[in-house]
């Protein structure tokens, strides 16, 4: 109706004319002008806009003039003494193709998408999470077509008519229980298989791995520690930043003098590998998508992670088919401007493999750093005051 | 003594040398109003303003998010400064991305939503002349309104709006440094959450005490709508969650301004030490979903009640399970606050912690699904009558089921290790309450559209709206489950950066032409809604032939609600098409004695004097058969 009267409106259809014909003029000299000056390269795109602003008062006129033929064709019917469009029966109907289309387009979704999505698990508790994922996903998708069916099945089914009256129902105990009960039972197994996935995957975080590696999050990039040949990362301190120390070691650590500046996250396959995670101004996020793990990095809490790979890289890029393929890190809790850009590369290699990767790498405690800290002469009494010191720090 | 003053208006004359008479002037009706009814169109019409700013924001980084690669001169035209060479600079897209969340949440979702249908129901449907406080309902939208100004003022300082994300974990909401929009952006946006925050309280204490002490005669709890059940309990929820949000606030305030160090601890920013030491960040977040996830429910109950009503009233059938209704309300309530760690499974706090939440979190789904399958029972062998709201009412069902059903997933700790702040959380969260609570509120005000205004809303574009909007809203959030399964995060400036999230590009691009066309169909509303307000066809009195209070009030809008007596109630909202009644519903003010005909045994369950009229009169009519 309202529309109707907008169509009828005289003024308004010689405005939008008017309208329509200065924009098109305007159109035409915005693409003659950028024909002429090409090289140009700031034309405020009027034309496309008007184009688009066409394009959608179009749309509406012709959502009106379906309107007011619907309203004719309604009066029409009314007048030859017919019923009128019975809206009610097409909203029915549309709720049913609705239903149709829409669980074809959910299956669609699911299938194409699907496919596209979750890549194959890369470490061991990565498939138990997999499992997880898969029956959560069965139960879900069971009651969303079953439901979603009787919903838009219920809305078309019952659409109303002035010779029905609805069935007074207002309750059923014993159905309200049943769907109370079903429900419970089924939440409750997937609480105690979700328990029992959760405590594996962290109970065992707080046990150092095979090999335990620092990462640290600053904006907008990671940087990352291994251990030297000892075996053992050193202690950090924020105060001990400064341009040349950008992670804050503490070289009065014995066990910091060997370890290690990497650039890439290069890990051995099947060993335990447990992440250090640390952040310096604001919070992170470590995400590693293929590994199914994920864990804050949060300034003044250090976190852990611990997981086995089990696909190397070189396996995974014949698996996927795409010899270019590489395992990421990256950032996944909003950290600044640069957040969409703060990755990684992770590799996983063979033991052998590693071993030739890390014998290559630069300890965090070079020359300059040794100036700095005025280590170069330092004297074996010195050292062992700084053991004692140490051990003071350790009690 | 206002309360009073209110009660007795336009009821009892003969006070005439009573003060509190007020005088209408065009400043207290129009602007400074203190009538529940026209603060509800306050709220509305404000919410709809904030909505539709919040649409564009969405549809501003759609496209950035759709062509990252491309620059378009004219947003350099619009934004100037925050889209430099026609593309949005990672900064702004982050402001757009948080003041989209912020406005959305807590200024559409939880404002308009609650604040529009608690003023214009919770009196009309429990027989009140207006609520407890006019006053402090008049300061509730007005300290709203100044949140709203405050918080968009935040596009025109120097650096742009907060853009820490609408949750503003500190360090990063903490550290003016830390990024553009944690500078003056970000003090405007907390100041603007301390108003909002007043207002809710003031709102919130209202409603509660509207509902408990206002009841009309007869309007006994279990004979309250559902809609006023849930826009109570949302109250409560709100004014027991709102008050630690204003906590953790100020604290965010002392470290930012002060010098504290309540958030901070060992940062070290720009290779610069910073003097804080011994906070926590994760405190922050504590105190923050403490609110935030009582929160989601103050946003989607109040859908839940409107749809409940909406469902039920166009069904011509009784809600199914009453009962069951209300005590899942109240399931959710309590549970809601108990739940809120499991936003932070990720964050490195006590794994056993993690277990405990993720088994109420599971929990809370029980209670949710019992709504669901009430809903289904109501439309079951229903007579139903598509109304827009009714479709509304039933996209909101089916939102929250498809939303909520992703809920199973990331409630479960293990599976929210490689979920959370996906693509999945988004598409999670926009289904279940965005979506769905949007839905819900339409569906209120296409329904009680005839109520605020006195006019109906064209159907046949209420129709396009609905088909086009629900279609457009699957079709922007379905694909998105899968990009975060694919380990898609949110928050990203542009996919651009990683070789795998390049093949989503397509996806991101359908999405955003689905959000457009989304966003174009709210065209249809708002041509329908400001055109109904003035030119619509002029109401009857109970346009949906409903049983709830709100339709035997007069349509012309009168201060006080009622001309005379306020109506007493004697039955529940719900008798739609009750056997032996002629008509297909019963309102709530008719008594049992004019019906006769169709009481049933279970009407009198706790009034044992009318259950014995009612089997004398039984015993008489079958005695009468007999004779015959």
């Amino acid at each position: 109706m309202a529309f109707k009267k907008l169509i009828n409106n005289k003024k308004l259809t010689l405005l939008s004319t008017f309208v329509l014909l200065g924009t098109n003029l305007l159109m035409a000299q915005s693409s003659a002008t950028s024909d002429t000056t090409p090289t140009e390269h700031t034309p405020v795109m009027w034309g496309s806009v008007t184009y688009y602003i066409m394009l959608f008062f179009l749309a509406c006129l012709g959502v009106a003039i379906i309107g007011k033929i619907l309203r004719l064709y309604d009066l029409t019917q009314k007048m030859q003494g017919k019923k009128g469009m019975n809206w009610n029966n097409i909203m029915g109907i549309c709720c049913a193709i609705f239903l149709v289309a829409g669980l074809f387009g959910a299956y669609w979704s699911l299938t194409e998408q699907g496919s596209m999505s979750l890549p194959e698990a890369a470490s061991i508790h990565g498939v138990d999470i997999d499992n997880m994922f898969v029956v959560t996903t069965i139960l879900t998708l069971i009651v969303f077509f079953l439901t979603q069916a009787l919903l838009f099945g219920f809305a078309f089914a019952y659409r109303g008519s002035d010779k029905r009256k609805a069935y007074f129902l207002p309750h059923n105990n014993t159905i309200e229980k049943i769907w109370t009960i079903i429900p419970a039972i089924v939440l409750t197994i997937l609480v105690v298989f979700g328990f029992f996935t959760w405590t594996k995957i962290e109970n065992s975080s707080e046990v150092k791995g095979d090999l335990n590696i620092d990462i640290t999050g600053h904006q907008f990039a990671w940087e990352l520690r291994y251990p030297g040949k000892d075996g053992k990362l050193g202690n950090v301190s924020y105060t001990l930043v400064s341009s040349l120390n950008s992670l804050g070691i503490d070289f009065q650590d014995r066990r910091s003098m060997d370890d290690l500046r990497a650039d890439t996250l290069v890990i051995p396959v099947y060993k335990s590998i447990r992440l250090n995670i640390h952040a310096q101004d604001v919070i992170h996020s470590v995400y590693m998508p293929h590994f199914r793990l994920q864990q804050n990095a949060v300034p003044g809490l250090p976190t852990f992670f611990k997981f086995t790979p089990t696909i190397t890289t070189a396996e995974m890029r014949v698996k996927t088919d795409n010899p270019k393929f590489e395992y990421l890190l990256y950032c996944n809790k909003i950290c600044g401007d640069g957040h969409y850009n703060m990755q990684k590369v992770v590799r996983v290699v063979t033991q052998a493999e590693y071993q030739d990767w890390i014998a290559n790498q630069k300890p965090y405690l070079t020359d300059a750093v040794k100036k700095e800290l005025k280590m170069a002469d330092v004297k074996s009494s010195d050292l062992k005051k700084i053991s004692s010191n140490r051990l003071a720090l350790n009690n | 003594m206002s309360t009073l003053a209110v009660h007795d208006h336009g009821v009892v004359h003969h006070e005439e040398g009573h003060e509190h008479h007020h005088k209408q002037t065009f400043l207290n009706t129009y602007v400074f109003s203190q009538d529940h009814k026209y603060i509800a169109k306050q709220f509305l019409i404000t919410g709809i303003i904030m909505a539709f700013i919040a649409m564009t924001l969405s549809i501003l980084f759609r496209i950035q998010l759709a062509y990252p690669d491309k620059s378009f001169p004219l947003l350099e035209t619009l934004l100037g400064r925050f889209a430099p060479g026609g593309r949005l600079s990672p900064s702004f897209y982050m402001s757009l991305v948080t003041i989209h969340g912020t406005i959305m949440v807590f200024f559409v979702l939880t404002a308009g939503l609650s604040g529009t249908f608690a003023n214009l129901l919770i009196p009309l449907q429990i027989g009140a002349r207006d609520m407890a406080s006019p006053f402090v309902n008049m300061l509730s939208y007005w300290f709203f309104l100044i949140a709203s100004i405050i918080m968009l003022s935040s596009f025109f300082v120097q650096k742009g709006p907060a853009s820490g994300g609408w949750t503003v974990y500190p360090p990063l909401s903490a550290l003016p440094k830390s990024m553009p929009g944690s500078a003056e952006g970000m003090t405007l946006w907390l100041i603007s959450m301390v108003f909002f925050i007043a207002s809710q309280l003031m709102g919130g204490i209202n409603y509660i005490s509207t509902v408990l002490n206002m009841r009309t005669k007869g309007m006994d709890l279990w004979k309250m709508p559902l809609t006023v059940w849930a826009l109570f309990l949302t109250a409560v929820l709100g004014v027991l969650a709102f008050p630690v949000l204003v906590a953790g606030v100020v604290l965010l305030v002392f470290d930012r301004s002060f010098g504290t160090s309540f958030y901070l601890s060992d940062i070290v920013l720009n290779g610069k030490i910073q003097p804080y030491e011994g906070g926590s960040p994760i405190l922050f977040q504590h105190l923050f979903w403490f609110l935030g996830h009582p929160e989601v429910y103050i946003v989607i109950m109040p859908a839940m009640g409107i749809s409940s009503e909406v469902l039920s009233v166009n069904s011509r059938k009784p809600i199914f399970g009453y009962h069951a209704m209300v005590y899942s309300l109240i399931g959710i309530t309590v549970l809601s606050f108990i739940v809120c760690l499991h936003h932070m499974f990720v964050t490195g706090i006590n794994p056993f912690l993690c277990v405990v939440f993720m088994i109420t979190t599971l929990i809370i789904a029980v209670p949710s699904a019992v709504k669901t399958f009430n809903w289904l029972a109501t439309l079951w062998r229903g007579n139903i009558r598509f109304t827009p709201a009714m479709l509304f009412a039933i996209g909101m069902v089916s939102f929250f089921i498809s939303g909520g059903l992703t809920g199973i997933f990331l409630g479960n700790a293990a599976l929210d290790i490689n979920l959370h702040d996906t693509y999945f959380v988004v598409a999670h969260f926009h289904l279940v309450m965005g979506s769905a609570a949007i839905f819900g509120m339409l569906a209120g005000v296409y329904h009680w559209f005839p109520k605020m205004f006195r006019r109906m809303m064209d159907e046949r574009l209420g129709y396009l709206h609905f088909w086009i909007t629900f279609i457009g809203a699957y079709l922007v959030f379905f694909p998105m489950h899968f990009m975060g399964l694919d380990g898609v995060p949110r928050r990203y400036y542009a996919f651009t950066e990683f070789e795998s999230m390049k093949r989503w590009l397509t996806v991101n691009t359908f999405i955003t032409w689905a959000a457009i066309m989304a966003g174009v169909a709210q065209v249809a509303f708002i041509v329908n809604f400001v055109y109904s307000i003035f030119w619509g066809k002029k109401t009857v009195q109970n346009p949906w032939n409903a049983n709830t209070l709100e339709w035997t009030a007069p349509i012309e809008h009168i201060h006080g609600n009622w001309a005379g007596e306020i109506p007493t109630v004697y039955r529940w909202p719900y008798d739609y098409s009750k056997p032996g009644h002629d008509e297909d519903f019963i309102p709530q003010n008719v008594p049992f004695s004019q019906t006769m005909n169709s009481n049933l045994p279970h009407d009198f369950e706790d009034n044992p004097v009318g259950l014995e009229q009612h089997n004398q009169w039984t015993n008489t009519k079958k005695a009468n058969e007999e004779v015959k």
